[in-house]
């Protein structure tokens, strides 16, 4: 029981980053029909900025704990969403309205691209980074010796995420931009009949896409320690696949998704083996998908003409 | 007064839509070949043809939808021929395209949410009392998805959404298309009403030709992308080349 308590804690964790990188990718998928395949490499330029932002503090002798981490959470969400904004502008937008499989080889372009240049610039080797919160708190303590706890960075991070994840779901569902995205989503053509601006909807998409995933880089730097150039890989590869579980398109399904695949991988870790935790999450995806092909949450509506 | 009347009165009046010598095309197809309409303030003007005549194509290249590869479009005084759509939008054009097209995963209120993007917030609540009066089946259908409502209340909701960005000028695109006939009096009756009433300028788009000529003040008849004919309402019903090319079958 404590052991089970204590994966399901680790795996929650773990789906939170997974959840808020595979927004990204369901709400590009969303409006242009996409799959932005650079958006892993977004979360591991978002993680490198993070630390960037945390060496050139400590080398100018800022330590306040909380200043750091604001100070690293706004400069990475906007540099990062920069980022985002550039590559659209640069790689998709010029070929919008080109044959479908165009901007999906761009896309693993952009994606060999960003990978090759953080390798370049930054270097190939592991960028550790010493632990900045430390301890936790002790949920249970049996005679057993298994220690159930949760460490003060994993609070912050479900905490971020649920607020996050709150914040944008409002956005979306209330505010007069949201709709315009949900417009453009569903008729682009309609939307521009409105008097929206798509070309400028779809930027924005991107940047709050590339913001969430710079949260998450900077959360997966705190928790792991260390990032390299090749984080953005596995991670976009495993938010891709939470976007398609939870049913691609959805913003919902995005979330679901992601902790669905975090809790698979932490659960087989633990209770199977370390080696198949991917091949378990892939399998779990197969199936979800041969029985919900449309995912678990995007199912396609009814409707009448 | 007579609708005939009401054309001579309106002959002085501004224009307030031109299309001069518009030619579009879609890749190397010609679709529009030089058409040439004029829409003055506070008028219905319609546009009758077949199937495939370019219509459509008129209604979306004003919108800068394709955009017109020559001639010139000028709207209120502005040459918007190569204007991006939002734009053209913003200058109180409004459309209600063909198809309809109402966001389907939308309830009817945002849709009209929607539709009202570019006008003040303050102006909402009137507006939408406007719309709920002018169809009260969408009043009642507020929270209800816009794909889950009826071909006729589409429609309504196509037009609402158009009207809650208190256009100057109503760009219509076959709103009678698949609806009963009870439904299609209804809406022509609307259309009237804005007219009659706010002064709206109409310019509608439609198949249904004998209804169209009998509710506008002017109209003109497409054929293979160019107007082949026009005038009066009653002048194009009288024409034995529109009753014999658009009305056979009689009025229904």
């Amino acid at each position: 029981m404590e052991y089970f308590l204590q994966q399901l804690i680790n795996g929650v964790t773990l789906g939170s980053i997974y959840g808020l990188i595979a927004i990204g990718y369901t709400m590009v998928y969303g409006i242009i029909g996409m799959i932005n395949f650079a958006h892993g490499e977004i979360f591991m330029i978002g993680s490198f900025i993070a630390l960037a932002v945390f060496l050139a503090l400590a080398a100018i002798g800022i330590t306040f704990l909380p200043l750091v981490l604001l100070l690293m959470v706004v400069v990475a969400m906007i540099c990062t969403a920069a980022w985002g904004w550039t590559i659209e502008r640069v790689a998709y937008r010029p070929l919008r309205g080109s044959f479908r499989l165009a901007p999906l080889i761009t896309a693993i372009g952009m994606s060999i691209f960003l990978q090759n240049f953080v390798q370049v610039t930054q270097g190939a080797r592991v960028k550790p980074l010493p632990p900045q919160i430390q301890g936790g708190i002790t949920l249970m303590d049996s005679p057993s010796g298994i220690v159930v706890q949760i460490s003060w960075i994993q609070i912050i991070i479900i905490l971020m995420t649920v607020v996050l994840m709150a914040g944008f779901s409002l956005l979306i569902s209330k505010t007069s931009l949201g709709r315009q995205q949900r417009a453009c989503e569903q008729d682009r053509k309609m939307a521009s009949l409105l008097g929206v601006n798509v070309d400028r909807t779809i930027s924005l998409t991107f940047v709050m896409g590339a913001g969430l995933a710079a949260v998450a880089g900077m959360m997966f730097l705190l928790y792991y320690g260390v990032i390299d150039f090749y984080i953005g890989f596995i991670a976009g590869v495993k938010a891709f696949t939470a976007a398609v579980l939870g049913g691609i398109g959805s913003l919902p399904g995005a979330m679901l998704g992601g902790l669905a695949i975090g809790l698979i991988e932490t659960f087989w870790s633990g209770y199977f083996s370390v080696e198949y935790k991917d091949v378990a999450a892939f399998s779990i995806l197969a199936i979800v998908l041969i029985f919900m092909p449309s995912g678990l949450l995007g199912r396609p509506e009814v409707e009448k003409v | 007064m007579s609708v005939a009347q009401q054309t001579d009165n309106r002959q002085a009046a501004e224009t307030l839509l031109s299309v001069r010598g518009v030619e579009t095309f879609y890749g190397k197809i010609q679709a529009l070949r030089g058409v040439d309409i004029e829409v003055h303030r506070g008028e219905i003007v319609t546009l009758i043809g077949a199937n495939g005549a370019g219509k459509s194509t008129l209604m979306m290249t004003i919108c800068g939808n394709p955009q017109a590869r020559s001639g010139q479009i000028v709207y209120n005084g502005q040459d918007i021929t190569n204007l991006p759509t939002h734009d053209i939008m913003s200058m109180s054009i409004a459309q209600s395209p063909e198809g309809r097209r109402i966001f389907p995963r939308m309830t009817v209120i945002e849709n009209l949410q929607m539709g009202a993007i570019l006008e003040d917030e303050a102006n909402f609540e009137d507006d939408l009392r406007k719309v709920f009066t002018l169809f009260p089946r969408l009043k009642e259908r507020r929270g209800q998805r816009g794909g889950t409502l009826s071909g006729g209340e589409q429609q309504m909701l196509a037009i609402g959404r158009a009207l809650m960005s208190r256009p100057k000028l109503l760009l219509l695109d076959e709103p009678s298309l698949g609806l009963a006939p009870l439904v299609v009096k209804q809406i022509f009756e609307a259309i009237r009403e804005l007219n009659t009433n706010e002064g709206l300028t109409v310019f509608l788009v439609e198949q249904n030709a004998f209804h169209a000529l009998r509710l506008a003040h002017r109209g003109y008849v497409m054929v293979n992308g160019s107007i082949t004919m026009s005038g009066t309402g009653r002048e194009l019903l009288a024409r034995e080349e529109v009753r014999s090319a658009y009305l056979e079958g009689g009025a229904h």
